[in-house]
């Protein structure tokens, strides 16, 4: 596979792959800049603005809009991250000039009509109640807010009905003016398509948006760290909780260590620890995990776990004893081996498909790794030793300090102080 | 428009999403020939092994990876009466182990060989796959192999595996108003058939599982004359065939291939409304099945025209119903449907619509009513036909950019019956399809005498002292 930097007539740049064997072209793009820039008191614009991508633009309203998109049989939606706004095309080669036209149209002249707002306000409202019921939603939801505070990302990336409701066409207009720019953008693109063809592509893609983004400057986040528990009842069966704390910075040294780590804890599916103590030995739930979130402004570890009422307080004292025994002892040298042996084999299957291989493309971009980390990504990988992973094991777990948000009725353990409210 | 309301709904389709899916509908079949200026017989090529394994090859050598797949002719509309969930839990048991695989082992030797695998279970078939680099294919096909003829299971490993299937029930269904409305919907459109059971069983029906009831339907269902192993990737025929034959080829056959008979729904002679009323359901819903016949069960042709009618009448924000209810009438806040075309004796037409902050259960009744009324009386129209069709035929070309995609599909469709060439003839049959085809097979089978229409509505909080409390049960924890 062969990456090439390519800079069109415009001055716009994407990595390309070039590849013929499908009739078919694969664009992700990003604006930096997320969720993370809703105005205070706005929250959800860049979540709404998401939704309205395909309301119409140009002279075609939102029908004919998307009456077009289902002549041109192509795929294309967009994404807000809490740091990133993230698109997604896909066109038949043979249609593409006309989608790119339609493209064009949509990032640069969005209309916005009050119809069209209505009517994405009343989904994304709906959208908000069904959330409200979902137990794994509220977790997350609170577990943000307690962890974040007032930082942007305690946040709701979807809003709020308050926030939700106050937002009008204007403030749609105003974020994309200040997002949708040139300075923030980095594409991908995979496919039946060449260097000069997408050079021109891009400028007609982008060429009209403004050169320069209007960002506002996002403070670092305070790290998280507990201990907290938060109960919020919810009369269902199982209880869902979300634990963690503060994580590693994607450009920290010990990144990749504790990336490996995590695997071991509760990346690894089956070969984690806390699947293997959770549901393998005592069944205690269906699905367990952890993850690394290496946002720009503030790094968080966050593991999930689903447990009946009855037997909640138990699968998180499972949880926890584990994250303890990390820290303190580390993994044994046959788990990094294992942990290695399957992060560097299971690489190549990140770039099967046109599409895969430009989300990674876009991410290696969006995170700055350079133009080579997909050659030497797996080199990074093995040079971790026992003693980076132990040192990063007690330097990150904090198995006293967890933040814990639970949702449902748990049995009450001993150690569960209901926080009230959340807030 | 947010796309978010149309994942949640056809994600949550009676074959659940995650590791119970069967929701492989034809709009989303890979069709290589589409995409490749090779013939098809290229590019995807079969062969059968004198035990009566069945294979399938998908080359694509476009990165040096393979899926490997094994689907077994058997599902959860096979299980014995009463024993609701048997096939569901015997998949998770498969990962247990075999007398050279030590339990739980395997997911972990393929993860240790940089591979990924997982299984799903749906009411026709129960399939096991892993992804994995090239030159581990043989090492996947051996394990693959191995635990066909060799399970091992002891008393402790079901017991524990029994707890996490009702976790993964209380996780699917219990917690979700939604899917408890749709497991009783399911209930109420099948009389007869074991499709109105829930794939992953009744709760008290798992509870009662054993590891007798695992081993009888794995000897009853699981050998190599039951099932069809794909390999889609990075390989030719003739590699595959030498592995095959040096891992599946050693079990014997044990029987003959399972003939799915399954009892026949009678003649409907009444509609049914089910209404659940829930505290957590977030908004009103109102969604309706109508029982129509896939595409293994349909005469020639209904099932194209079928696939058509329902991605005019619903798919996204130019479907008929957004139109109408969303756009047009403010009768909902979001609106769609799908088509399960999957299944191996039945396939389903499905409506939903999601009210906004002022709309009723039978505003969105009659309004929705009013969208099958119409389709029913005046069929679509020559234009909404084109568009559709370009768009439909075009899901091809989008999914044949992953062989794990490909395996996956055509295994599906050579599962439940189909041969290589049928799957490939489709886009032709596709253009075949006329208005007329399309009103004749609306006019069929939007019978309301064969639907049900389910009804979730939020039912006030219930407030109690335990609301600032986590509550003190009766029962004591296992800590």
């Amino acid at each position: 596979m062969e990456i090439h930097k390519v800079t069109s007539p415009g001055g716009i740049k994407a990595w390309l792959v070039e590849s013929h064997a499908n009739p078919l072209v694969a664009i992700r793009f990003a604006f930096r800049g997320g969720a993370s820039q809703d105005p205070k008191g706005k929250d959800g614009v860049a979540y709404f603005v998401t939704a309205m991508m395909d309301e119409g633009a140009g002279d075609l309203d939102a029908t004919a809009f998307q009456e077009r998109q289902q002549e041109l049989a192509m795929r294309l939606d967009f994404d807000a991250g809490r740091d990133v706004m993230l698109g997604n095309l896909q066109t038949l080669t043979a249609n593409k000039d006309e989608v790119f036209d339609l493209v064009r149209l949509a990032l640069a002249q969005p209309r916005f009509d009050d119809d069209a707002v209505e009517r994405v306000r009343e989904q994304i409202l709906a959208g908000h109640k069904f959330d409200e019921n979902d137990p794994a939603t509220v977790a997350s939801h609170a577990w943000d807010r307690t962890a974040f505070k007032d930082h942007p990302y305690g946040r709701p990336v979807k809003g709020t009905k308050d926030s939700v409701a106050g937002i009008s066409p204007d403030d749609l207009r105003d974020y994309v003016r200040r997002v949708f720019a040139r300075d923030k953008l980095v594409i991908s693109v995979v496919g039946d398509i060449n260097a000069e063809d997408l050079g021109k592509a891009l400028d007609k893609l982008f060429g009209d948006l403004p050169e320069r983004s209007e960002l506002v400057t996002v403070a670092q986040a305070e790290p998280p760290l507990g201990p907290k528990r938060e109960v919020i009842v919810m009369d269902v069966p199982q209880s869902v909780a979300q634990f963690g704390h503060r994580g590693i910075a994607r450009h920290d040294d010990d990144f990749i260590a504790a990336y490996v780590l995590n695997y071991i804890i509760g990346g690894g599916g089956f070969s984690s620890r806390l699947m293997e103590e959770v549901r393998e030995k005592r069944g205690l739930a269906y699905s367990v995990y952890s993850n690394l979130y290496p946002y720009q402004h503030g790094a968080v570890f966050v593991g999930h776990v689903a447990t009946k009422n009855e037997a909640l307080a138990q699968s998180l004292t499972v949880i926890q004893d584990e994250l303890r025994r990390l820290a303190e002892q580390g993994p044994s040298a046959e788990e990094l081996k294992d942990a290695k042996s399957y992060l560097t084999g299971a690489y190549a299957l990140r770039f099967e498909s046109s599409t895969s291989i430009a989300s990674q493309l876009l991410w290696i971009q969006i995170e700055e790794l350079g133009l080579d980390y997909v050659d030497h990504r797996n080199e990074l990988i093995e040079a971790v030793t026992l003693s980076d992973v132990k040192r990063v094991a007690k330097r990150l777990l904090a198995a006293d300090q967890l933040i814990t948000t639970i949702v449902g009725k748990p049995v009450e353990p001993s150690d569960v102080k209901p926080e009230g409210a959340p807030g | 428009m947010v796309e978010w309301m149309l994942d949640h709904f056809t994600a949550a389709l009676d074959p659940r999403a995650g590791l119970i899916v069967a929701g492989l509908t034809f709009a989303s079949m890979a069709v290589a020939a589409v995409a490749a200026e090779t013939s098809p017989s290229d590019r995807v090529r079969e062969f059968t092994l004198p035990n009566g394994l069945h294979v399938v090859v998908i080359a694509d050598h476009r990165a040096p990876v393979v899926t490997q797949m094994v689907w077994y002719k058997t599902g959860a509309a096979d299980e014995p009466q009463g024993d609701s969930g048997i096939a569901h839990f015997l998949e998770h048991l498969m990962f247990k182990g075999t007398e050279r695989v030590p339990s739980g082992q395997f997911s972990k030797i393929i993860a240790k060989n940089g591979g990924e695998d997982n299984a799903f279970t749906n009411h026709d078939v129960t399939a096991y796959f892993q992804r994995v680099a090239k030159d581990r294919l043989g090492t996947a096909m051996e394990m693959e192999a191995d635990r066909m003829a060799n399970l091992r299971l002891t008393e402790e490993d079901v017991t524990t595996e029994r707890d996490v299937i009702l976790e993964e029930r209380r996780s699917r269904v219990d917690n979700d108003p939604g899917s408890i409305l749709q497991e009783q919907m399911m209930a109420a459109l099948y009389r007869n058939h074991p499709y109105g059971t829930p794939i992953i069983g009744w709760e008290h029906e798992i509870e009662a599982l054993d590891r007798e009831d695992a081993l009888a339907f794995y000897r009853r269902f699981y050998g190599p004359q039951n099932a069809v192993l794909v390999v889609a990737g990075d390989v030719e025929l003739d590699e595959v065939k030498e592995l095959a034959e040096k891992t599946f080829g050693k079990i014997k056959a044990t029987g003959k291939a399972n003939k799915r008979i399954r009892p026949k729904e009678p003649k409907h002679d009444a509609e049914v409304v089910v209404t659940l009323e829930d505290p957590r359901a977030g908004r009103t819903t109102v969604q309706r099945y109508y029982i129509a016949p896939s595409y293994a069960s349909a005469e020639p042709g209904e099932a194209e025209a079928l696939d058509l009618l329902m991605r005019i009448a619903a798919h996204g924000a130019v479907g008929r119903i957004y139109k109408r209810l969303v756009v047009e009438q403010k009768a909902a806040a979001s609106a769609g449907g799908w088509y399960t075309d999957s299944g191996l004796d039945s396939g389903r037409l499905g409506f939903y619509a999601i009210a906004g902050e002022a709309n009723t259960a039978d505003e969105i009744d009659a309004a929705m009513t009013g969208v099958v009324d119409e389709l029913r009386e005046k069929g679509v129209t020559q234009e909404e036909l084109d568009r559709a069709r370009a768009a439909h035929i075009a899901e091809f070309v989008y999914n044949s950019d992953s062989n794990a995609r490909m395996a996956r599909q055509y295994g599906g469709r050579i599962a439940a019956g189909m041969s290589v060439a049928d799957v490939e003839a489709w886009p032709e049959r596709l253009n075949k399809v006329t208005v007329e085809d399309i009103h004749a097979v609306a006019r069929k089978y939007l019978d309301d005498d064969d639907s049900v229409t389910g009804i979730l509505k939020p039912a006030p909080k219930f407030k109690s002292s335990i609301a600032d409390k986590p509550t003190r049960t009766a029962g004591k924890g296992k800590s």
